[in-house]
């Protein structure tokens, strides 16, 4: 269990958000010219890292905003909340093992 | 390897069990193996079992980081069952549930396999339509399902509340489903692996990958390097990791899977009962345990502990089903992380990297699974291509777009 910090609301329990997944994933363009391997990196494929992860949550059971998210997957330790429309923040990206 | 029988049990009763076997060997791990085997769980340890008794390959090594079984293997709730809706799911699990029957006699150890059937219920009109459809696949896959009716399911579970809050509109069972001492599974691949020569070697960290060309050549370890032949993933959770270290990525988000168990009382427990729509599923253990099987934490997470509110809503869907239960205490509980992927089916087989195998995506489903798959990923690995059986469960599905998608089927179920 962890406290998240809406950049709207402020700091409320784990529970009133859902997680929406890894973050800044590019849709590739255009279309027409997509090769299937490419389109499955895009919808299926993800880093899903032990250690920092760039992640997309939305107060659901708030203000219903979507923002970002650096957290420790071990830790749930959060670094950074940031909005969607900011560029992810410089942190040091190490993983476990 | 000392056979386990009534005999040797009353031999060494009178010598005060002072003389057991260990039932593994210790051994340190040699400079190179015909297959690296990476995870000591069922499935690893099941892989090197069958790559050793039905294909002779013998010089197997299992590394696992901590202990054998210290995984999801010994961390679930030991449901069995083949009642999945899609033929291909059905006919891999089918499989896996027959080898469950011959087991214990297969291993010369007491799996406590116990068929005692699995319940899904029902709690409303809609709930029934869709459960009548499933039941309808699963016949039509040639695997035993019956409806039952709320005055059928109160007769063989009395304890259940068929008048809750939500109430029970009827349900199915799958007879043949049940459940088994998962750490009787993980120790009797062990045993008998060990037995036909297999290195097992706990306290081995797998930290990276020699690759040279596209092909695997061996693994870097805590332990120094070993090289092998070919190399065989089966960490669960930990897939993604171990994949990054050999330069790909897989479609897996890992998870915190959580369990509870309470005091032990008196058997009151008939079945494995399963709600989808309140989402709980219970038994009772042999030790009398009543055993509850909690939601996961919908993120990514390494932590392998859950939260407390999944803590919290799992009693409180238990407890609407069986008040009579609100004073028994809760004696234990843990999580698991476990490796889901887009469609709740696995992912085995081939990888990018040449001799390199996968075998995961089990996701909350996989103990059932555990002789199945070793079966069919030793044959794919001697063979170096996929098993009849997990043709359809190839990582290439993700790019072809021929999905398995379970997970309207699986649901809570495991
Ligand atoms: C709470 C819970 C309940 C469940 N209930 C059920 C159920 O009722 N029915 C069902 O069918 N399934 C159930 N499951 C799912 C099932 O437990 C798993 O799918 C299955 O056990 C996976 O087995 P495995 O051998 O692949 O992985 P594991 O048993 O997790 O083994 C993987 C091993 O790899 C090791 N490892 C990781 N990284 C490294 C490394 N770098 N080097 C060396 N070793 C490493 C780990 O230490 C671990 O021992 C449940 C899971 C959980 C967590
Ligand atoms: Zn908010």
């Amino acid at each position: 269990m962890f406290r998240i910090s809406c950049p709207f609301c402020g700091e409320r329990d784990e529970n009133e958000f859902v997680c929406g997944g890894q973050a800044h994933i590019a849709r590739p363009e255009p279309a027409e010219q997509v090769s299937e391997r490419d389109w499955a990196e895009y919808l299926f494929f993800r880093d899903n890292p032990k250690g920092l992860h760039f992640e997309r949550w939305q107060h659901r059971y708030g203000c219903r905003q979507w923002f970002n998210i650096v957290r420790h997957t071990v830790s749930h330790e959060i670094l950074a909340v940031y909005r969607l429309d900011e560029a992810p923040p410089d942190v040091d990206r190490e993983e476990a093992v | 390897m000392e056979k386990y029988s009534f005999p040797k049990i009353l031999y060494h009763a009178l010598r005060g069990h002072k003389h057991w076997q260990p039932a593994w060997r210790s051994p340190l791990p040699k400079k190179s193996y015909d297959v690296v085997v990476i995870g000591g769980g069922g499935h690893g340890l099941a892989t090197a079992y069958y790559l050793a008794k039905k294909h002779g390959v013998t010089n197997v090594a299992v590394l696992e980081r901590g202990w054998i079984g210290g995984g999801n293997s010994g961390r679930n709730t030991q449901v069995t069952r083949s009642n999945y809706f899609y033929p291909e799911s059905a006919a891999f699990f089918e499989h896996s549930l027959k080898l469950y029957e011959s087991m214990s006699r297969d291993l010369n150890i007491n799996v406590m396999f116990s068929q005692r059937g699995v319940l899904n219920l029902a709690h409303s009109d809609h709930d029934m339509e869709m459960l009548a459809r499933w039941t309808n696949a699963i016949q039509l896959n040639g695997i035993d399902s019956e409806i039952l009716t709320p005055q059928q399911i109160k007769e063989m579970e009395p304890l259940i509340d068929i008048n809750a809050r939500f109430p029970v509109a009827g349900g199915f069972i799958q007879r043949r489903g049940g459940i088994s001492r998962h750490d009787a599974v993980n120790w009797g691949y062990a045993r008998a692996a060990d037995a036909l020569g297999v290195d097992i070697i706990q306290n081995c960290t797998v930290t990276g990958f020699n690759i040279s060309h596209g092909t695997v050549t061996g693994v870097q370890t805590s332990l120094g390097d070993i090289s092998g032949e070919k190399v065989h993933i089966t960490v669960a959770g930990h897939t993604s990791v171990l994949a990054k270290m050999a330069g790909f990525r897989l479609p897996l988000t890992s998870m915190a899977l959580q369990a509870m168990v309470s005091e032990p009382i008196k058997p009151v427990l008939n079945l494995v009962t399963v709600s989808g729509a309140i989402h709980m599923y219970v038994s009772q253990s042999d030790r009398g345990e009543i055993v509850l099987g909690a939601g996961a934490d919908v993120y990514n997470s390494y932590a392998q502990r859950g939260s407390y509110d999944n803590v919290e809503s799992c009693v409180a869907a238990f407890l609407t089903l069986y008040p009579r239960f609100s004073r028994l205490k809760l004696m234990r509980q843990w999580a698991g992380i476990v490796d889901i992927s887009p469609d709740t089916s696995p992912i085995m087989g081939r990888t990018p990297v040449q001799n390199l195998y996968i075998n995961c995506g089990w996701g909350t489903g996989g103990y059932k699974a555990i002789p199945a798959s070793g079966d069919t990923m030793a044959d794919t690995i001697v063979n170096d291509r996929p098993h009849a059986l997990i043709k359809p469960f190839s990582l290439e599905r993700f790019e072809s777009g021929a999905l398995v998608d379970e997970s309207a089927a699986a649901g809570v179920a495991h």
